[in-house]
């Protein structure tokens, strides 16, 4: 599937998917649990109810746990584009550059300098000031999710440039462009509302897990209630912008849909729809596949006519449009298998989602004890915790896969963004490295958020530290030298 | 060469200036969680006083690292890309102790407290170190080929020069470090910081002649640019005095804008002799140019036109935070 060689290529291509995947394991949690902490916070703001503040806080441990690993995987992130893709780097720096160095700017220091403000003033500052703190922090890691999406929307539609004639580099004229780029305003919905439907079904998954054991029953179903809700209402959300985001693309990339649809054919104007199917990818064949009739048409267009564009025709036309520039030889066809699968587990995903927050509401209701009788729904709750993880990775897969063989869409493909000066022997040293520091981290990560959860809602929430503040009025005169 | 490239190759000297004056303490009071700090109660505070704000203080290299590809992408590309390794071991470092402060606090085993303590101390320590081998490697001149493609040898890279670079920047970011706890603790640790900084600075004034000695064999900066060269240079060693002498009188404010000052004129050093130039080749023919490694004039209008709306903002708060977290730590009552 990755197809991969052990080459600078294939193995420059490995780490950036691991390394982006692993980032992207935390990023959506942490967007998602800030949220949610932040919800949790107001409600405590508003209602006074102690309750939602020790949610607020017992939660927000595991924000920051996430938001630890999170962060040192992003500097990797950063670096990465001159290690690995120095001749990416050069092509695209002027545009890409700007909306990273926003980023930066923007959003990682507000989200840096509001996250150590909230951890450590729980009892220093009105309880509003306080909220506002972890508000500020969702605001600005929504705000760097805005402009590093910028950046690869450029890479999936690219808008708002020219080739400089002398350095063959792409040049920036209109920057409004780049940030109204319709592949942006599609992706940044869907990729947010996805970070909250993370947090919501992991958060839900743990509480089910406590509630199977009866631990702190109050607690853990009103934390679930909070989750449910917010699960709800986001997978609805993730469902109607994924549409969107469909439909978008059968104008603008005909041949990734025709690979997560599994049509090398046209479609025809019954409009099937493939539920399963298996391929032969050489041949470019679909060997069998059971179909639905009329349902593609209703997915992409809303109605029963019309028909959608196979990969065979899609290849065509990037041939015809792309050989005098690039030549005969280049492969069009993307790794059918990964976008067709990845894009099914997407979808009933969020089926399963919207389902399972339905049911559980309806449980939890105040009154009822359902869903503490009702043990096989938590089971099922408990394991979909994982589910958001894997959607999310196949998201991406589809993106990034689906723009094959371009790194930036039809002007510099992946074979000659890579770095010519970065030797094998280097790449395999720091692959293997990041995947065992990844594997540490990510067991350290499972290990801490479940020794919290054992520990519970009423443990210490000082986070560990037991620094004091000194006896001494830092204002009054002489508080700063020795007499 | 254009204004706005001059004040892009500024701004980035500005960043890292504030990434090193920060970052610099940081790096600090990490190496010091082993030997300094006594006991857990000692590194609880000891980790305390950069506990709200050591990821803030990353986030200026993040910048730095942005906006040289947001302004200089020839010079991201070639000196990430040549560098690989030593980046790579940086990121590595940066990455343990990023996570260790966090995971520490919340181990159990004692055992394991231990790991990640000395992951914090290694990581704080070595990134330093690697940190100042690298701009010393850099300014050397490197092996850079017409493409802008450097291909270094391990020699090329770890020299008795890159050498004593990186450990000079490493004793400059502990006594900087130890400046902070001399401000932010009470009691003990603070006495005892003060101590530790009697003993260092010596080493450090040591440190920086023999750096300043193999500056002048290593480099063109003495042969190009005498003047300004030797009075950063001189300035370097007034400054790190000045600290010293706030050591000694205990004047700790003193102490601390003068180290911070110290590991801002390294990176003044550094830029100024590189002026006009971004990368140094063995080669002067293949030298990265100011000139020739910027952005387009569009981009580079458009980002100091960002850049100067959004950093002041930035500032206001990033300092506000400072404000808040103002009050010293007491030491814990066993050390007192
Ligand atoms: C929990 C998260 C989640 C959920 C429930 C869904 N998605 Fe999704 N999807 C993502 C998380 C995600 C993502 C990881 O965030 C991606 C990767 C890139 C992007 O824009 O979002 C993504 C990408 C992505 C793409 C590719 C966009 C592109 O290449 O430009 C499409 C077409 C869809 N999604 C469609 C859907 C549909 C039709 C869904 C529901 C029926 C759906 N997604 C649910
Ligand atoms: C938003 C900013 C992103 C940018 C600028 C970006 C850019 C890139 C680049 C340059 C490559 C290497 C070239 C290639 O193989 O096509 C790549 C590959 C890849 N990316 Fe992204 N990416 C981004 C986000 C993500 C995210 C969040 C994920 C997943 C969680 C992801 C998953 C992958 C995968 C799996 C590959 C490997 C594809 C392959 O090997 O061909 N990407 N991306
Ligand atoms: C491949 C391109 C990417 C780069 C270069 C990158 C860069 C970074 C960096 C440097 C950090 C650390 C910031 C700090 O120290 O505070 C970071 C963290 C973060 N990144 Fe990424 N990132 C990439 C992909 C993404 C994507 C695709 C998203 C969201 C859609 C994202 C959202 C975030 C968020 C929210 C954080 C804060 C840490 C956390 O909440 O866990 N990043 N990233």
């Amino acid at each position: 599937m990755l197809n991969v060689g052990l080459d600078i290529l294939g193995l420059a291509r490995f780490q950036f998917g691991m390394t982006t995947v692993f980032h992207f394991f935390f990023v959506p949690f942490s967007i998602g649990l800030a949220f949610v902490v932040a919800v949790m916070e107001t409600m405590y703001a508003i209602k006074g109810d102690k309750d939602y503040k020790k949610m607020a806080q017992f939660w927000g441990k595991i924000f920051l746990y996430s938001f630890a690993v999170g962060v040192v995987t992003g500097i990797i992130q950063e670096f990465q584009f001159g290690m690995n893709w120095s001749e990416y780097s050069r092509f695209m720096g002027d545009i890409f550059g700007a909306p990273l160095a926003i980023e930066a700017l923007a959003a990682f220091f507000m989200e840096s300098t509001f996250i150590g403000m909230w951890m450590f003033t729980w009892n220093r500052f009105n309880k509003w000031v306080h909220v506002l703190f972890i508000w500020l922090v969702m605001f600005g890691s929504s705000l760097s999710a805005l402009w590093i999406l910028a950046a690869n929307s450029f890479m999936q539609n690219p808008l708002g440039y020219i080739i400089n004639q002398k350095t063959g580099h792409v040049q920036m004229v209109d920057f409004g462009a780049i940030v109204g780029n319709p592949q942006l305003w599609n992706e940044f919905p869907h990729v947010i509302f996805g970070s909250f439907v993370t947090a919501a079904f992991v958060i839900a998954g743990c509480a089910a897990w406590r509630l199977l054991k009866k631990d702190h029953v109050t607690f853990y179903r009103k934390s679930l209630q909070v989750a449910l809700v917010i699960g709800l209402i986001f997978s609805l959300g993730s469902i109607a912008s994924g549409d969107t985001q469909m439909r978008y693309l059968l104008n603008n990339q005909p041949m990734k849909v025709g690979a997560m649809e599994g049509l090398y054919k046209n479609s025809t104007e019954k409009g099937e729809w493939t539920a399963i199917a298996g391929f032969d990818t050489k041949a470019h064949k679909t060997t069998w596949s059971v179909d639905i009739p009329y349902v593609l048409n209703l997915l992409s267009y809303h109605k029963l006519t019309g028909t959608v564009e196979g990969m065979n025709q899609a290849n065509k036309e990037l041939h015809a449009k792309y050989d005098k520039k690039f030549g005969k030889d280049i492969n069009y066809y993307v790794p059918t298998n990964t976008l067709f699968w990845s894009f099914r587990i997407m979808s009933g995903a969020s089926a399963l989602f919207a389902l399972l927050a339905i049911v559980g509401l309806f449980m939890n209701r105040k009154k009822s004890q359902a869903i503490m009788n009702q043990r096989w729904f938590l089971y099922i709750m408990g394991l979909c915790l994982w589910l958001p993880f894997i959607v999310n990775t196949c998201g991406w897969f589809i993106t990034e896969f689906g723009r094959y063989p371009w790194v930036v869409y039809g002007l510099l493909t992946i074979a000659d963004a890579v770095s010519p000066n970065v030797s094998v022997a280097s790449l395999l040293t720091s692959n293997i490295v990041y995947f065992l520091m990844f594997a540490g981290m990510g067991l350290v990560m499972i290990v801490l958020s479940h020794r919290t959860l054992k520990a519970g809602p009423d443990a210490d929430n000082t986070d560990g530290y037991s620094a004091s503040d000194a006896e001494i009025d830092p204002y009054s005169k002489g508080a700063f030298n020795h007499d | 060469m254009t204004n706005l490239q001059l004040l892009w190759f500024i701004l980035i000297g500005v960043l890292f200036s504030g990434f090193f004056f920060l970052e610099g303490f940081d790096f600090g009071v990490g190496m010091l969680i082993k030997s300094f700090a006594k006991d857990d109660a000692e590194r609880d505070v000891v980790i305390r006083t950069i506990g709200p704000h050591w990821d803030g203080n990353e986030v200026w290299l993040i910048t730095a690292g942005g906006a040289m590809f947001a302004s200089f992408p020839m010079w991201y590309a070639t000196l990430f890309s040549g560098f690989y390794l030593v980046l790579f071991l940086i990121l590595a470092c940066l990455i343990f102790r990023g996570v260790s402060f966090e995971f520490r606090a919340n181990m159990q085993t004692q055992t394991w407290k231990t790991f990640w303590e000395w992951a914090g101390t290694i990581g704080s320590g070595l990134a330093a170190f690697l940190f100042g081998m690298l701009f010393t490697a850099m300014i050397k001149g490197m092996p850079i080929d017409k493409n802008g493609d450097m291909t270094a040898h391990f020699t090329d890279y770890v020299n008795l020069f890159s050498i004593v670079g990186g450990v000079a920047v490493t004793v400059l970011c502990l006594v900087h470090g130890l400046n902070f706890i001399r401000l932010k603790t009470e009691g003990g640790l603070r006495d005892r910081a003060r101590a530790w900084n009697r003993i260092l600075y010596p080493v450090l004034f040591a440190g920086e002649v023999v750096f300043a000695i193999l500056l002048y064999f290593s480099t063109d900066f003495f042969t190009k640019k005498p003047l300004s060269t030797t009075l950063i240079v001189v300035f370097l060693v007034i400054v790190t005095a000045l600290a010293y002498w706030g050591v000694l009188g205990n004047h700790e404010w003193l102490s601390f804008v003068g180290s911070g000052l110290s590991l801002i004129s390294v990176v003044v050093l550094i830029f100024n002799g590189l002026f006009p130039r971004v990368m140094v080749a063995n080669n002067p023919a293949y030298s990265l140019l100011i000139k020739d490694s910027s952005n387009s004039p569009y981009t580079l209008h458009l980002m100091t036109i960002l850049t100067f709306s959004i950093l002041p903002i930035v500032l206001v708060y990033f300092i506000w935070s400072y404000w808040v977290f103002y009050k010293r730590l007491a030491s814990p009552k066993q050390s007192a």
